[in-house]
């Protein structure tokens, strides 16, 4: 089992992540979703940083997970405003609930992105399902 | 306005997978590898959720005539969406529950694939 006390943690924030064209451009291919450039990016996209954020927790040895018995059981994007082209995002994860039952632990994680001022971009909510081996 | 919007079928190919997990930094090899998934239980590579989440957002894009429209989009992953080397396809079908938000359903041979998806648009 993870640790019990995981509730409440925050994490530092990831290293600033400059949102290019071309990651766009690639990221937007992948799934065939129409992109010109100067085009806001697509509404999944934040996963990238959010992703960098959900890795720190799922790597830091007084967490407890093992990678391999994580499966992505939710998530949700909610916005300020689009991510655009030149942005520098970072993510905070902190967890904000955990459940252990029956050999599974059920962990609720919120990463606030935000900008190169501060500003708030998108809040990315996560669970993660980490079953023991 | 139209309700429910017409549903969309999207193909599923490994190639997109292999593009996905390189765009989006998540190099799990369940994505790729047919022996790595049957390893691990599962009947063949599965999709990345967040594949079939950026299918759901590129349908809502399409049908609401351009990206940035997007104020919130979020599912539960609940059943995978299997994609064999022949490859799969994807059906989503939107539902308007009240001017801004689209509840969806999201479904891949028959089964539905993403718990709950719903979308608001901006105001």
């Amino acid at each position: 089992m993870v640790d019990s006390t995981l509730s409440g943690r925050s994490f530092p924030a990831t290293a600033p992540f400059e949102v290019t064209d071309e990651h766009v451009a690639s990221f937007a291919a992948a799934t065939g979703t129409p992109y010109q450039p100067g085009d806001p990016a697509p509404a999944t996209y934040p996963i990238v940083i959010a992703f960098a954020a959900m890795q720190q927790l799922m790597s830091d040895p007084t967490v407890g997970i093992e990678l391999h018995h994580v499966v992505h059981g939710q998530q949700r994007f909610t916005y300020e405003r689009p991510v655009r082209v030149g942005d520098r995002l970072v993510a905070e994860l902190t967890v904000t609930s955990l459940r252990q039952l029956a050999g599974t632990d059920i962990i609720a994680t919120s990463s606030r992105i935000t900008d190169e001022h501060g500003e708030l971009v998108c809040v990315a909510s996560a669970t993660l399902v980490h079953k023991e081996s | 306005m139209t309700n429910p919007l017409p549903s969309r079928t999207y193909p599923v190919t490994r190639a997109d997978l292999v593009a996905y997990a390189a765009a989006s930094g998540d190099p799990n090899p369940i994505h790729q590898d047919p022996e790595v998934a049957r390893s691990v239980g599962l009947p063949d590579v599965i999709a990345h959720g967040m594949f079939t989440l950026a299918l759901a957002a590129r349908y809502v894009d399409e049908q609401v005539g351009g990206p940035g429209r997007i104020e919130e989009i979020g599912a539960k992953f609940t059943h995978p969406v299997v994609v064999p080397e022949s490859g799969t396809s994807v059906e989503i079908e939107g539902t308007w529950r009240d001017e801004r938000t689209l509840s969806l359903t999201v479904t891949c041979a028959g089964e539905k694939v993403l718990g709950n998806p719903v979308v608001v648009l901006r105001g």
